[in-house]
């Protein structure tokens, strides 16, 4: 299984308390992972990716393994340790604005 | 005893105001989604329990949030708002093509008479539709594509469609007004759509009497003569007795006629409200006096009210959004302010209250009265 830990305002939003356990069929992706995520929390579609295009949006960033994974491409494989479930996938709201 | 139900969108969540027929002791609910900016919320008319909410954020996007019990428990509805065909493009501020984009919702506005059927005013200025309570949106494409669309460009605060007026007398007549584009109207359901913009005058745009291109801040209507609309524009307030075909300006004694919001009276459809402001830049009262205007003639004749609101040192904004009227018996005025207060008059703005005074800058005041 593979955690994923949301933002506080999307645990709000999809009324989730910790962490997410998703299983993943393939690869784990940022696309496979977030694709399982929407499937069951519908409510999370445009929140994290941009409905229409499906990039991430400006202010989300992806952290794992104390690295920021934001850049690499929706199709790279996680780290081992995010597939195994030994590691969260981080889902983070920039820290900015009022 | 009727009751009222004061719907307050802010910067850092929704509110929710309720009090009894005389209006002097609230009830105050929220926040509800607190910490994103929820730019409107709005109660059906055919079900006053349904009630629907624009929360949006520049970190996570927009939602569309339903309640069905008067805004005890909400559920998140559909959010896709995908604009219809390829796009194209407007005018970006520098007068360059910029690619129409979804930024988020500014106003909802339910059916007159289907719960389940609401429209959504759009940021890139465009129109939806949804006739399955807010699951899923269509865009009503007529609007953007009529003609003018590529020559409209945003206001400061982006290029939104902030204004939704449904004719009660005529179900296929639509009105909407865009920033910086002016004010449209349908008269087929909201397939086809044509400017109604003569007689405005905007010193700010190459030509002042363009077809499009005028900051139209807000229109409001009476539901007993639809086809006398008012409008607060950038400059100048305007009035059209012919559903927009033609606008003759009412400033008359204004001390600024710049502001934002614009109602009407419940029972007077002559009788009229705005919120003087200075511009062009500074956005907030004269003088540091807060003050609502009236006209009880349709304008051009106003007198300010100015009992119970703070008549020194307020340097607060109205938005366009942010004024509503009951339709009790005397009507009751509501407003809010960027610095958080709802104002209240339960006496036709005679006398003003402030309902809370702290509340985040708020964007949206809605009113609903209930049996």
């Amino acid at each position: 299984m593979i955690r994923v830990v949301l933002p506080a305002q999307l645990r709000t939003l999809a009324r989730i308390e910790g962490e997410v356990s998703l299983k993943v069929s393939g690869a784990a992706t940022q696309r496979s992972v977030l694709d399982a995520l929407e499937a069951r929390y519908p409510m999370l579609r445009g929140a994290i990716r941009d409905r229409a295009t499906q990039k991430r949006r400006p202010f989300v960033r992806f952290f794992a393994c104390e690295r920021d994974l934001s850049h690499e491409t929706p199709d790279a494989e996680l780290p081992a340790a995010v597939a195994t479930g030994a590691e969260p996938l981080l889902v983070v709201g920039a820290m900015a604005g009022g | 005893m009727s009751r009222v139900r004061v719907l307050v969108g802010t910067r850092k969540g929704a509110f929710i105001l309720s009090a009894d027929g005389k209006r002097d002791r609230w009830d105050v609910s929220g926040p509800h989604f607190a910490g994103w900016e929820i730019y409107h919320v709005k109660g059906s008319p055919a079900e006053p329990n349904r009630l629907y909410a624009s929360q949006t954020s520049a970190w996570f996007g927009q939602q569309i949030q339903r309640s069905d019990n008067g805004g005890r428990t909400w559920e998140p509805v559909g959010n896709a708002f995908v604009y219809d065909g390829v796009p194209g493009t407007h005018q970006w501020y520098d007068g360059t093509p910029h690619p129409w984009e979804f930024a988020r919702v500014w106003h909802l506005e339910p059916s007159l008479t289907d719960p389940d059927t609401v429209y959504a005013g759009a940021e890139d200025a465009a129109l939806f539709r949804s006739t399955d309570g807010g699951l899923n949106w269509s865009e009503l494409s007529g609007l953007r594509s009529h003609g003018t669309g590529p020559s409209w460009q945003p206001g400061a605060g982006g290029m939104c469609l902030h204004t939704i007026l449904l004719d009660p007398v005529n179900p296929d007549r639509i009105f909407v007004a865009i920033s910086a584009a002016g004010a449209f109207r349908s008269d087929d359901g909201g397939t086809t759509w044509k400017p109604i913009n003569h007689g405005l005058r905007s010193e700010g745009i190459p030509n002042p009497e363009a077809e499009v291109g005028h900051c139209v801040h807000r229109i409001a209507l009476h539901p007993s003569n639809p086809d006398r609309l008012y409008m607060q524009k950038h400059w100048d307030v305007m009035r059209s007795d012919d559903a927009g075909d033609s606008w003759t300006e009412v400033s008359g004694n204004l001390p600024t006629d710049f502001g934002f919001p614009i109602d009407v009276h419940a029972h007077e459809p002559q009788t009229i409200y705005v919120v003087p402001i200075k511009s062009d830049s500074e956005h907030f009262p004269l003088d540091g006096k807060l003050r609502v205007y009236r006209s009880r003639t349709g304008g051009t004749k106003w007198e300010a009210l100015t009992t119970g609101l703070p008549q020194r040192d307020c340097y607060v904004n109205v938005l366009r959004d942010a004024m509503s009227v009951d339709s009790l018996d005397p009507c009751g005025i509501y407003f809010g302010t960027t610095g958080g207060a709802v104002y209240g008059s339960n006496d036709e703005g005679d006398t003003w209250t402030p309902i809370v005074r702290d509340l985040p800058a708020v964007y949206s005041v809605e009113v609903q009265t209930l049996p």
